[in-house]
Order: C-alpha cells, then structure tokens, then sequence
C-alpha cells in the first residue's frame, strides 16, 4: 500500500483549495445555512473523505464543488486557480464526479457505447472507438459490454460504466459522493479496490464523500469530520481507525460507526 | 453476424440473433429490445386488434385504385339510394356513387390528415415542452402562457376559427389541428421534463460540459419521446373525429371530395330513410378511432414502464 499512502509533493501546486465555502438554502429569515465556513486543501494526488451523518451538509459541499449548485460564498480554487462561479468546459474536462446511485445516474434509453461517447464528442477527443474499450478494460467489464442497456447490468457493473464515463476524459480530480452507498457489501469491496487501483494507475486526486467510515478510510489518508454545514476537525486515516479524535462529537460518531460489540 | 447473413440464416439464424446474451453491434443491441417489446405487444389481443386495423387502412388507403369497386365521382341518377347489394357493396349514394369506392378512397384523406397532424403537433408539443421544463425561469413562463391560451379554447371552436380565418380546405384543416393539438403535448413533454432535469444522468451530462441545446435534444427528448407517441396515438382518434367534424360542417374537404366527415353530412337528409348512406362513413370513423385508441393503450404499457 505504499503508493496509497504517499504525501502530496511539495512542489505542485494543490489541486484543490476550498476557502471558507457556505451554501444557503432559501431566502430570508427561513433560509437553511447548509454549508457554513468551509475551507480545507487537497494535495496533488491525495484522497480526501468527507465524513458525517446525512444531512450534515458534505454531499451539499460536493455539488457546489462539481458547479451542480453555483450559488455558493466563498472561494474554491482548482490548481491554485479560482474557479468561476459558471463552471466552463476547461473546468469539466479536469473534474469529473461519479454519482451515489448507480440506477439514477445512466440516462435509461443509451447504450454503454453512447454513454461513453458523448464526453469525447464534448471535449473533441481523437479515436473514441479505441478509448471506449480501453477505459472498459480498465474498469474490468471489457469491450463486450458495449452494446448494452443499463437495465441489463447489476448494480457494481453501473457504477464501473458511471466511473468509466467520469474517467473517459482523463480527469485529474475525481469527485466521489458515495459510490458505494447503493451497491451490496461483496460489490461495495470490488468497486473500492477499482477505485483504489485507478487512482495509482491514473495518478488521480480524489474527494470522497461518505458516511461509511470502513469505506472512507479504505479509500482515503485523510479525513474530515462534517456536522451541522461544519467541519469539526481534521484526521488522518490511521486517528479514525484508532478512534483518535479531539472533538466529543467525532468520538462519539466513531464509537457508533463500530457498531455492535460484545461485552468483553 | 451482420444484417445480411441473418437474411441468408433465416427465421431460425433470426431467432438465434434476437436472443444473442452479447450483441455485437448497436443495429443488433436495438433490434433485441425492439423485439421484446413487440413480444409484450403481442400479449395484449386489443393492442393486436387495434395495429391490425390500423394496418388494414392503410393497406387500403395505398392500394385505393385496385381496392375500389368503382369511379367515386361517377354519378349515376337512376341508381341513387341504393341499398348495400352485390354491385355496390355499401349501397349509392343521393347521386348514385358507389360508397364503399368512396369510403376507400376517403381512407386516404383522414390518415392524410392524422398523419400530417402528428408530424406537426408532435415536434412541435416536444420541443416547446422541453425547453420549457429544462430552462425554466422566463422562457417557461412565457411559453406556458402561450400553451394556457391555446388550451382556454376548444379545439374544434380553434379550429373553426383557423379554417373561418384561412379558408376551407383539407391542407388549412389540418394547420387547424395541428395547432389545436400540440398544447397538450407540450403540457405532457414539459411535465416529464420538469421530472428528468432533477435527475442524476442529467447532473451527470451537465457535469461533463453538454450545452443546454445538447442535454435537451440528445438527453431529455429521448425520455419523452415515447409518452408522446403515446399521446399522439390516443389523440389520433380526436384528431380524426374533429376532421370529421369540420367535414361535417363544410369547413374541411370540399364535395365531391369522398371524406368521410363530408360523406357523413351529406347523408344526413337521408338518414331517416336510406341510414347506410350516413351510417357507413360514421362506422367507418368509429372504428378508426377505436382502432387508434385500442393501440395507443398497448403502446403505453410497452413504452411507459409507469403505467406497465
């Protein structure tokens, strides 16, 4: 696991910086401050986790980071580089997002092949045909798959085109909002160990959202713990595994993430 | 295995093609979900009876000159008002034309009609109701707006108005209801719409840089494209009834021309005495519109998974 847990080189510059990012919902005295006061920074190459309970406010932080949402305050900057509200196509062509809902995230009437092709098209990509079976090799369905229909895959075989479809441009920031939440435990482990696999062979950088804590630091080095649209303090991997943490509310949130466990 | 080697294979080499677990190519991938929704079809015996009327008409309204019996413009005084016999399969009319050459021939004009009415109102209905619902903000205001009024008027009344503005005919009847039949069809496009914006393969799109235009014509038209057919096939049996109507009242095809509204009102001074002569043409429409109806009911329940 020695590529997994190298430190972001010094020299580059981050991929991502988020500096004191909020989101409100609604207007007026009414409104819902979602995300309040955001900041943190993510290495070239690192994997990042969001962690909290729903509707802490971490899949709001990745939508306005997408530019799903672009009403946000705050600053976030790609590669040291602020990144407009709108996001252009520069900007899409670097960041890719892979959704929670495998069922939900492959338009129904397209063929595997069109799903995929219609990002090359966009960015003007050369050989498609070629890149279509070299990204389905690489998330291990393989070029027979072309041809189907989303109702005809599993779910962890969705989730490999959804992944295939983000990293068919050659994104270098991967944006993950749980996708492994929708998919059983055996399937959940496969797609992780993908995704793990990818960001060697692809040098990638990713953000993860989740409230799994096994699946987030599977995945990730780093660790943020959300509440309420905050975040409540920073961990490594190895602190969340330990149960290390500062803040009451993470101890808590970790010791109730063990779950069941025998009275010793 | 190519289109052209299934052919030389026959039905079997056919059967084995659909069935394929891998296709090999997007023509083969198409036809394998074509064909199990015609095997869904199949199951459903009104949807059958409907297609095969359907199919009937149009097979007749083709193949008009060999199918009639007679000249329909051909007046022949001494032997009007006939009943239904061997020579005239439906009986002559009040100037002695044979009715059921006439009826034939009629087939033409109403699927003219119907056919021609959907290619405008449906385009027309999905595109404004997709820009409408994928937009929002102003645009869709302004073009429900438009849709509220076309909506507030009948649509035989819109439609007596259009032809009163434009002038009978056949071509004006249609451009009459065509423009009295695609509010609904946009209601329908932008309702669905409203629900496909929200979801996450269209995040997905967006996120990889498609163009609003992009999104709306390869993501969401696609979605709606089979509610409307269905729509447009149910509305066929309206669209036909309201050609008939201005028919009727002098407002579509003009006499001598054998549609059947007109055939309808014409025997209409008969139909104490010689009912045939209005009652044909009448049946006729009926169970066009049945047919229509009867299709469009098992086409939802194939293309809809909703209402499956």
């Amino acid at each position: 696991m020695s590529a997994v847990d190298t430190t972001p080189a010094a020299n580059r510059p981050a991929a991502l910086t988020v500096n004191h990012l909020s989101v409100l919902f609604g207007r007026g005295t009414s409104a819902l401050k979602a995300v309040d006061d955001v900041s943190f920074t993510l290495g070239h190459g690192e994997a990042f986790g969001l962690i909290g309970e729903s509707g802490c406010g971490k899949s709001t932080v990745l939508r306005a980071l997408a530019g799903l949402n672009s009403e946000y305050g705050g600053t976030i900057s790609f590669q040291d580089r602020e990144v407009p509200h709108k996001r252009d196509k520069a900007f899409f062509r670097r960041v890719q997002m892979v959704f929670q809902d495998p069922y939900s995230s492959l338009h129904p009437r397209k063929m595997v092949q069109n799903v995929l092709a219609e990002p090359l098209k966009i960015h003007g990509f050369d050989r498609p045909q070629e890149r279509i079976d070299e990204i389905l090799t690489a998330v291990g369905l393989g070029p027979s798959f072309r041809y189907r229909f989303p109702h005809e895959l599993s779910g962890g075989q969705r989730q490999r085109v959804a992944i295939a479809r983000a990293l068919i441009i050659e994104p270098e920031l991967l944006l993950l909002d749980e996708p492994t939440s929708a998919l059983d435990v055996s399937v959940q482990a496969e797609i992780l160990n993908l995704l793990k696999q990818l960001r060697r062979d692809r040098d990638l950088t990713y953000l993860m959202v989740s409230h799994d804590l096994a699946v987030v630091t599977h995945l990730c080095e780093r660790v943020a713990m959300m509440s309420e649209g905050r975040i409540l303090e920073e961990m490594s991997a190895g602190d969340v595994r330990a149960g290390r943490a500062h803040e009451p509310y993470t101890r808590e949130f970790l010791e109730a993430s063990v779950g069941y466990r025998p009275i010793a | 295995m190519t289109p052209q080697s299934i052919d030389q294979a026959g039905g079997r080499g056919l059967k084995a093609w659909l069935a394929a677990p891998v296709p090999s190519s997007p023509f083969q991938a198409r036809m394998q979900q074509l064909s199990l929704k015609w095997w869904r079809l199949r199951a459903n015996p009104a949807a059958m009876f409907g297609l095969a009327v359907i199919v009937l008409i149009v097979l007749v309204a083709l193949f008009a000159p060999l199918v009639a019996t007679h000249d329909i413009y051909a007046q022949d005084l001494t032997k009007r008002l006939q009943r239904p016999s061997v020579a005239h399969w439906f009986g002559t009319d009040e100037l002695g034309r044979d009715i059921f050459s006439r009826l034939v021939f009629g087939a033409r004009i109403t699927l003219y009609i119907a056919l021609l009415t959907a290619v405008i109102a449906a385009p027309l209905g999905l595109i404004v109701g997709t820009t409408s619902g994928y937009l929002g903000g102003w645009v869709d205001t302004v073009l429900m707006r438009i849709v509220d009024i076309f909506l507030a008027f009948p649509s035989l009344v819109l439609a007596l108005a259009f032809v009163a503005a434009l002038g009978p005919g056949i071509d004006h009847a249609i451009i009459a209801i065509a423009l009295a039949a695609w509010p609904p069809i946009a209601r329908l496009a932008r309702a669905e719409t409203l629900s496909i914006r929200k979801s996450d393969y269209i995040a997905a799109v967006r996120l990889q840089g498609a163009s609003p235009l992009r999104i709306i014509l390869g993501h969401v038209v696609p979605m709606c494209i089979p509610s409307v057919v269905v729509r447009i096939t149910l509305s066929m049996a309206s669209i036909i009834l309201t050609a008939a109507g201005l028919g009727f009242l002098g407002l579509g095809a003009q006499p001598p021309s054998p549609e059947w509204g007109a055939m309808l009102a014409s025997g209409r001074e008969f139909i104490l005495t010689n009912g045939w002569i209005a009652g044909i043409p009448g049946l006729a429409i009926l169970v066009t519109s049945l047919a229509f109806n009867l299709f469009g009911d098992g086409l939802r329940d194939i293309l809809d998974p909703r209402h499956g």
